[in-house]
Formats: structure tokens, C-alpha cells, sequence
């Protein structure tokens, strides 16, 4: 199910600004791969156009290759819609929807795979979702309540529920843990880890701690300089992103050294 | 001494001083003050002269209500007709104007939503009488046809019963639709830009088309800016005067029918009163004071019904 993401020369625009030019990297299937860099060099910007969701900016366009599991995601005849129903995204802040219940906001993403959901069935995905995304115990005896009553934690897990709810064969997410407290954000990286085991997952994070904690592969994103695009500095292991990277300025920001 | 060396009168008052206004400031306030009580004054005065001259025709009966046994089913007929004739151009425009707003908002690309916009904006300039005469002339006899053929093949339906007339309510409704068709467009349109990003773009990543992020996101964070535009739009609808007065050729204050294709609906309050006011005296004046007075409750009523569900809408959203 899980699927491995290959990106080849890709730039990204915003309108005629160019943000990120010529991102190459490989994303191997069943792995976590954590972004990092400094603030505006585009690891956002990157993370969106692995599912298509870049282009809903008005304007924004992208040239260059996205292959998952060797299907090119930008070919003419792709189905963007299709394409962000098989990688999901959780984004910064939580977003549940305001007037839906809990068990509605977990089923959303299913229901708009126009096929019909017994009761039951319904049931049995809200459950599997919400422990998959270890807030079950927290809502199992309110469902019915509004998602917007959760903790911001809770709320954003609810997020990761209804993400994998329709089981996605990507999992993005862009700094999941930034709104969120050492117990929420401890509760959401084991949750990663778990997920590992069925899904690719690409994060975004300001976390130093947490990208060497929960990732196997590190990119590290920079400006080539003030007013230039961003770029993919260095793609390596965490473990030698952290210990002996290759690029000095991956070095002297991994430490802290950062100007 | 000099005040500079003794600063203690000064620490103690402090806290009691209001901090210093500024003129404009307070030009400004005491503007919009003074305007918001002119216009409550205004409102009451006019409430008033309705009820103290509009009172008298409480006992007026027969040819003083215009033919009708009593000041009630007078006023009642009326505002049978008045809110009959609302509710369907308000039935009409919904839908239209939902869709016009979206297209604005949501689907049309920058460089086309602003022009269409401004065209319904545009709308709203043209005089009533210009509606009334096109309604007439140009839209009506369009219409008879297909009145013609409703009634022929769906006259079992109460709507379209009865003998056929293209100055029918139906045709006033949709001249009121047209009328009402900007404010409510411009309402839904602030309503639907307003949805937050954030839940739109929970709705696209799940893989909703943009229909079903509409549907998901878009419309339950509108819902109540939605029903407060369609209630001032039928506020709007309610006290419109002259083109139905010039559409409508229901004659007094008409028959009680449910058929909208005939002459024979009930009048509006607002027709009504522009069609005989000018040959009115003595108690038939009171009489249609009393309509007006009636009128103006209702819209009122509508109107802070809209108003309140808009900013109930705000704090919860
Ligand atoms: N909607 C947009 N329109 C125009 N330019 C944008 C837009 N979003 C981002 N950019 C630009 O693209 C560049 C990369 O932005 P991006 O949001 O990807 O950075 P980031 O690495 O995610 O930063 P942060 O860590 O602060 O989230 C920045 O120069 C930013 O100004
Ligand atoms: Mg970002």
C-alpha cells in the first residue's frame, strides 16, 4: 500500500517567483523522511506539491517530475483530485471541521468516495482511524460532539485520524506538532512511528529533536541567498544528517550555528 | 514651586483622568452618535405618525376597507399577497444568487469574478420603475406561453390553476427576484469569501472537487450568513413598490388563490397603496395608513430577524 515518492528537477512557482528550483529526491516507501531548514526557504512549498495541493494557490504551478511508485503525479491525464485522495496532508495548524461531530469528521474523506457506507462499516473506520491516531480512549463516549470541543492536541490528531481514515498511501505533514504541547507532540511522534509500518510519511519540522527522533531520511532545505529560491541542500540518513553531514551548512544549522 | 518638582498630584490623579482624546476622535464619535439617534428618531417618528393615523381605521368596514367587511381581512388580504409574491421571487433569486455568489467567490478566475460582481452590482442601480416597465412590457408576454402551457398540463398543481394572465403574481415574483437578486448576491458573496483557508484546504486534501469542498467547508461555516441574506432580501422584496404596483393587475386588494398565473392574486401592500393612494380621502386614508403601518412592522420584523441571525452567525462562526 505504501507507496515511494521519486521528485527530479522540480521548481516550483508562485506566479512568475520562482520559490524552490530543481529539488531532486528519492522518498522510499514505509519511511519517515523529515524536511527541514530555515523559515521560507519552501519546505512547505515542496511538501504540497507531493500531493497536487500546491496548485489550488492561484497562480502556482510547478515543472518537473513527481513519480509515486513510477506514476508520474503531474502527467496531463492525472486527476489532481484523485491524486490527493491517495496521499493525505495534515496540515500546520488543526483544521476539523467546525459543524461536524467528531465520528462525521473522521468519516468526511470517506464519504466523498461516492460509495455507500453501511452503519457498521462507518463505525469500524471511525474506530480503526481513531486508534490508529491514539485518541480513541479520549472521544470513544463523545462522538457526537462537535471536533472543534477537542484540545488543540486531541484536535489535531483528530486531523491524522481522518487522514488515515480513508487509508492514503502517503501521509504529509506540515509541522503537526508546532501548535501542540510536549504531550500532544510526544503522543503524535509515537503515533508516527507507528504508522510507519503502513504508510509513507513526509514531515515538516522546526524540531531538531524531533526530525532525529522520528525520521530515517533528513532533507535539509536552504536560500541559496537572500531573495533567491530555496533549495534541497543535502538529502542523507537522519543519523548522518545529525552526526557528520555533508554540506557545512547543514552542519551549522543542525548545531545551532545558524546566522 | 513649579509643577515639574512636585510630581504627586499628578500620580494620584492619574489613574482617574481619562487618557487624552483626541479632536478628530471625538469629531468622529460624536458624528456617528448623533447620526445613529437621528435615525432612531426618525424610525420612531415615522411609527408613530403610522400608528396615530393608521389607529382610526381600526373600525373601518365596507366601502372604507375598500369593499371588505372589516380593517382585518383587508389587511390580511393584503398581506397575504405581499408575502405570497415575496416568498416566491425569494424562492427564485436563492438559488440563483447562491450560485452567482460561488461562481464570484469560489470558481470563476480572478480577472472574471470582479467584472461579473460589479455587473450585479450594477443591478441594483437600476431604477424601480425601469423594472416595472421591462416587467410589463418585455418580460411578461415572454412568459404567457409558458403560463399558457403550465396551465394546460399542470393545472391539478393549485399553482398554476385558474384562468391565465401574464400580469400574474408569478411575473411580479420574478421581477422581485431580479430587484432583490444584488443585495442578496452581494451578502452571499462576502459570506462565502470569508470561509477560512484552512478549511477549505482540509476539505481539497482529502481529494474533494471543488463542489464537495463547497458542500464541506463552505457551506456550513455559511449557513446562518446564508439565511440572513435571503431574510434581508425578502425585506427588500417585501416593501417593493413600483414595479409590482406596474406588473401586478390585481384589481382592490384581489382574490384568495393560490394560482400564481392568473389576475386574480391578492395585491401587495406596497401596490396597493401606491395604486389608490392618489384618489384616497377621509377614511380610506387611515385605511391605507393602516396597511403601511402594517407593512412597516413586517419588514421591520424581517429585516431584524436578518440582522440578528448575521451577527448571532459571527459570534459562533
Ligand atoms: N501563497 C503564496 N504566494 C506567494 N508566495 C508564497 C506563498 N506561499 C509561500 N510563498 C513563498 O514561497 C517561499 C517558500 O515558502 P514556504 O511556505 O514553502 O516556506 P517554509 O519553508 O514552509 O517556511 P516556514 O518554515 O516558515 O513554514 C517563501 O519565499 C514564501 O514567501
Ligand atoms: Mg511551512
Amino acid at each position: 500500500m505504501a507507496k515511494s515518492i521519486e521528485v527530479d528537477n522540480l521548481d516550483i512557482y508562485y506566479g512568475d517567483f520562482l520559490a524552490v528550483e530543481n529539488v531532486n529526491v528519492h522518498i522510499k516507501a514505509k519511511s519517515v523522511t523529515a524536511f527541514i531548514g530555515p523559515s521560507g526557504c519552501g519546505k512547505s512549498t515542496v511538501l504540497r506539491s507531493l500531493n497536487r495541493m500546491h496548485e489550488v494557490i492561484p497562480g502556482a504551478r510547478v515543472s518537473g517530475n513527481v513519480r509515486v511508485d513510477g506514476q508520474a503525479l503531474y502527467a496531463p491525464g492525472v486527476d489532481p483530485v484523485a491524486v490527493r485522495r491517495q496521499i493525505g496532508m495534515v496540515f500546520q495548524r488543526p483544521n476539523p471541521f467546525p459543524t461536524m461531530s467528531i465520528y462525521e469528521n473522521v468519516l468526511a474523506g470517506n464519504r466523498l468516495n461516492a460509495k455507500r457506507m453501511g452503519k457498521s462499516e462507518a463505525d469500524d473506520i471511525v474506530e480503526r482511524s481513531l486508534r490508529g491516531a491514539n485518541l480513541w480512549n479520549e472521544v470513544k463516549d463523545r462522538l457526537g460532539k462537535p471536533g472543534m470541543g477537542l484540545s488543540g492536541g486531541q484536535q489535531q490528531r483528530l486531523c491524522i485520524a481522518r487522514a488515515i481514515a480513508v487509508e492514503p498511501e502517503v501521509l504529509l505533514m506540515d509541522e503537526p506538532c508546532s501548535a501542540l504541547d510536549p504531550i500532544s507532540t510526544s503522543a503524535v511522534e509515537d503515533l508516527i512511528h507507528e504508522l510507519k509500518s503502513e504508510y509513507t510519511i513526509v514531515i515538516v519540522t522546526h524540531n531538531m529533536q524531533q526530525a532525529a527522533r522520528v525520521s530515517d531520511d533528513t532533507g535539509f532545505f536552504n536560500l541559496k541567498a537572500v531573495g533567491e529560491p530555496g533549495q534541497l541542500v543535502e538529502f542523507n540518513p537522519t543519523t548522518k544528517v545529525f552526526s557528520n553531514p555533508d554540506n557545512e551548512a547543514t552542519e551549522a544549522y543542525v548545531s545551532g550555528r545558524f546566522g | 514651586m513649579s509643577t515639574t518638582i512636585d510630581p504627586e498630584p499628578e500620580v494620584e490623579q492619574a489613574p482617574q483622568t481619562k487618557p487624552p482624546t483626541r479632536a478628530g476622535d471625538a469629531l468622529f464619535s460624536g458624528t456617528a452618535l448623533g447620526a445613529g439617534l437621528l435615525v432612531i428618531l426618525f424610525l420612531a417618528g415615522v411609527g408613530a405618525f403610522l400608528t396615530i393615523r393608521g389607529l382610526p381605521a381600526l373600525d373601518a368596514s365596507g366601502d372604507s376597507a375598500y369593499g371588505e367587511p372589516n380593517i382585518w381581512k383587508f389587511v390580511g388580504m393584503l398581506l397575504v399577497g405581499t408575502v405570497y409574491a415575496s416568498v416566491i421571487a425569494m424562492v427564485i433569486v436563492t438559488p440563483l444568487a447562491i450560485a452567482l455568489a460561488l461562481v464570484i467567490s469560489h470558481y470563476a478566475p480572478k480577472k472574471l469574478a470582479k467584472p461579473v460582481g460589479y455587473l450585479v452590482d450594477l443591478l441594483a442601480a437600476v431604477p424601480s420603475v425601469v423594472f416595472g416597465l421591462w416587467g410589463l412590457e418585455v418580460l411578461a408576454p415572454r412568459l404567457l406561453p409558458l403560463y399558457k402551457w403550465l396551465n394546460e398540463h399542470a393545472s391539478w398543481i393549485p399553482l398554476f390553476d385558474g384562468s391565465v394572465n401574464q400580469r400574474s403574481l408569478l411575473t411580479a415574483a420574478i421581477v422581485l427576484a431580479l430587484m432583490a437578486l444584488p443585495i442578496v448576491t452581494a451578502i452571499l458573496r462576502e459570506v462565502f469569501a470569508q470561509t477560512p483557508r484552512a478549511h477549505e484546504e482540509a476539505a481539497l486534501a482529502l481529494g474533494a472537487t471543488r463542489w464537495e469542498m463547497v458542500k464541506l467547508a463552505v457551506f456550513p461555516y455559511a449557513r446562518s450568513g446564508m439565511v440572513a441574506a435571503v431574510l434581508l432580501g425578502l425585506g427588500r422584496a417585501l416593501g417593493e413598490t413600483m414595479a409590482v404596483a406596474m406588473v401586478l393587475s390585481a384589481t382592490g386588494t384581489g382574490y384568495l388563490t393560490a394560482s400564481i398565473i392568473t389576475s386574480e392574486a391578492p395585491n401587495t401592500i406596497a401596490a396597493f397603496i401606491a395604486n389608490y393612494y392618489a384618489n384616497a380621502s377621509g377614511a380610506k386614508i387611515n385605511t391605507l395608513i393602516f396597511a403601511g403601518l402594517a407593512l412597516f412592522l413586517l419588514t421591520f420584523l424581517v429585516n431584524f430577524a436578518g440582522r440578528w441571525i448575521a451577527t448571532r452567525g459571527q459570534v459562533k462562526g
